[in-house]
């Protein structure tokens, strides 16, 4: 296990530099949060040739719905902890060839297509603790815009900027390794164990 | 004299502001239990966030952003007398909590879509009435995410598969959601009665202290039972690996059809965030889970 620490925008050779198990902080300003109804879109708008108010390339993107609040006009993200990578697995293996978004963040793990599009790409899949959206918040400094707000505020793009963000697990990586596989690979083989102990035999 | 209706208003405000931002002890002291009992570096790293994270939260910030879909569990003596005011606070303090606190609006008609901003609608925020000797209102908030909602079940057994079928079925669902409902979980169980009475006693076991051990020994076995075999799966904390997977799993039952054998599996976060207060006959509050105030 390595520990890194990152400014945005992230290059393909960084990016490919992590491994499974790796610890990652990021810094920066090209963090972006995208739900389904984000991904969506920034895909549409690349098929019509339409250009996204923000540069992905390089960028992380986290799959969050923040809770935020606007204080002397300005917005500031109060919790904003993962949610549940795999609703974007619809989305993200074409988003990631598309855009070449080097870090993608969330929590649960993600599946094959994205895990190949990562290979492809050259870019990794973080694992962020569900439910810390207080320690989260703290890494995400400032918002510099709230794009894309008829999406309302889960479904929103926020531009933010990041200080020393994470820690972040890599847990799926450029190299074909997916911690969540081998995860259940695990859990499968304790499968008698565990049945053993209320009493099944297999 | 006071005013029941702000006094209870008042009261629920506190108890929906303090439940977000603070753990109850038990599921705290199990939290800080459980990152000590960890050895493998990734499962070590989840729970010391999960640690700071609640330290960061102490001071008056949601812990987690789903703040889930509002709800109270409402103990009301049948001598108390201010009923008629209860159902009015209770939706006032949840519009007031979401703006202030601030909890992520949640409440989304099903129907015609949109998000209604202020976490209230058609019954919601909802509110479980029990009615219990005595002349007081116990009113505990119970703001739960939807990632451990969206994994929990009920089971229409077969009654032949007896007691074991039920463990099964807790255990397959436990292996089949892994890390997704953000573990170590909490996991309620209840069994018998019918499908809906099933699934409200395992959510009613939420509520239970950590500690607690059911009073039948037949019952406190099995919940034994099922926190050893769910925590032998190694899904650990997040399922990234690890001896935690459950803080906890309780128990409870009625009787049964005898055609039936229904078992609702509640599950819950390791956010497990439940705040109780009582209000007297002459309004006088006491808080319970969180005694002193957040600041």
């Amino acid at each position: 296990m390595t520990e890194y620490h990152f400014t945005t925008p992230i290059s393909e050779e960084d990016a490919r530099k992590l491994k499974v198990g790796d610890v990652v902080y990021v810094s920066g300003e090209h963090v972006y949060t995208a739900r389904d109804e984000a991904h969506q879109r920034a895909l549409e708008m690349f098929e019509k040739g339409e250009k996204p108010p923000v540069d992905f390339e390089g960028s992380v993107v986290y799959h969050v719905g923040p809770v935020a609040w606007q204080k002397d006009g300005k917005w500031k993200i109060v919790s904003a902890g993962p949610t549940t990578s795999i609703r974007m697995e619809l989305f993200e293996d074409e988003f990631l060839r598309k855009y070449k978004a080097r870090i993608i963040i969330g929590k649960g793990g993600m599946a094959e297509k994205t895990l190949d599009a990562l290979k492809q790409v050259g870019a990794v899949y973080c694992s962020f603790t569900g439910g810390c959206g207080a320690l989260a918040a703290k890494g995400l400094k400032e918002v510099r815009a709230y794009e894309w707000q008829d999406l309302g505020m889960p479904e929103a793009l926020w531009v933010i900027t990041a200080e020393k963000f994470g820690p972040l697990l890599v847990t799926m990586d450029s190299h074909g390794s997916s911690l969540h596989d081998e995860m259940d690979e695990k859990v499968a083989s304790r499968k008698a164990e565990v049945y053993s102990i209320i009493g099944i035999k297999e | 004299m006071k005013d029941p209706s702000q006094v209870i208003h008042d009261t629920a405000y506190r108890l929906l502001k303090e439940s977000t931002a603070k753990l109850p002890k038990d599921v705290e002291d199990a939290i800080k239990k459980a990152y000590d009992r960890e050895t493998e570096s990734t499962a070590k790293t989840q729970m010391e966030a999960i640690l700071t994270n609640i330290e960061i939260a102490s001071t008056g910030i949601p812990m987690c952003q789903d703040t889930g879909i509002i709800s109270f569990y409402t103990k009301v003596g049948e001598r108390f007398p201010f009923l008629g005011e209860i159902r009015d606070a209770l939706l006032k303090a949840t519009r007031k909590a979401t703006e202030q606190t601030p909890l992520r609006p949640n409440a989304v008609n099903p129907i015609v879509g949109g998000n209604s901003g202020d976490n209230t609608g058609r019954f919601i925020p909802w509110i479980n009435w029990e009615v219990v000797p005595g002349d007081s209102l116990e009113i505990t908030v119970f703001p739960k995410g939807g990632g451990s909602e969206n994994v929990s079940i009920v089971g229409m057994l077969k009654p032949g598969v007896g007691l074991t079928g039920v463990k099964k079925l807790v255990v397959d669902n436990a292996m089949s959601y892994m890390g997704k409902a953000c573990s170590p979980n909490i996991i309620g169980v209840g069994i018998g009665g019918g499908i809906d009475i099933a699934i409200k006693i395992a959510k009613q076991q939420l509520l239970r202290p950590l500690e607690d051990r059911h009073p039948e020994p037949e019952v406190a076995q099995i919940e034994e039972e099922l926190m050893k075999a769910i925590n032998a799966t190694g899904i650990g904390p997040m399922g990234l690996g690890g001896k935690t997977t459950v803080l906890g799993v309780k128990v409870d039952y009625a009787m049964r059809h005898p055609a039936s054998l229904p078992v609702g599996v509640a599950v819950q976060c390791w956010a497990a965030r439940r705040s109780t207060a009582v209000i007297s006959s002459n309004l006088d509050v006491t808080y319970v889970t969180h005694p002193s105030e957040v600041a």
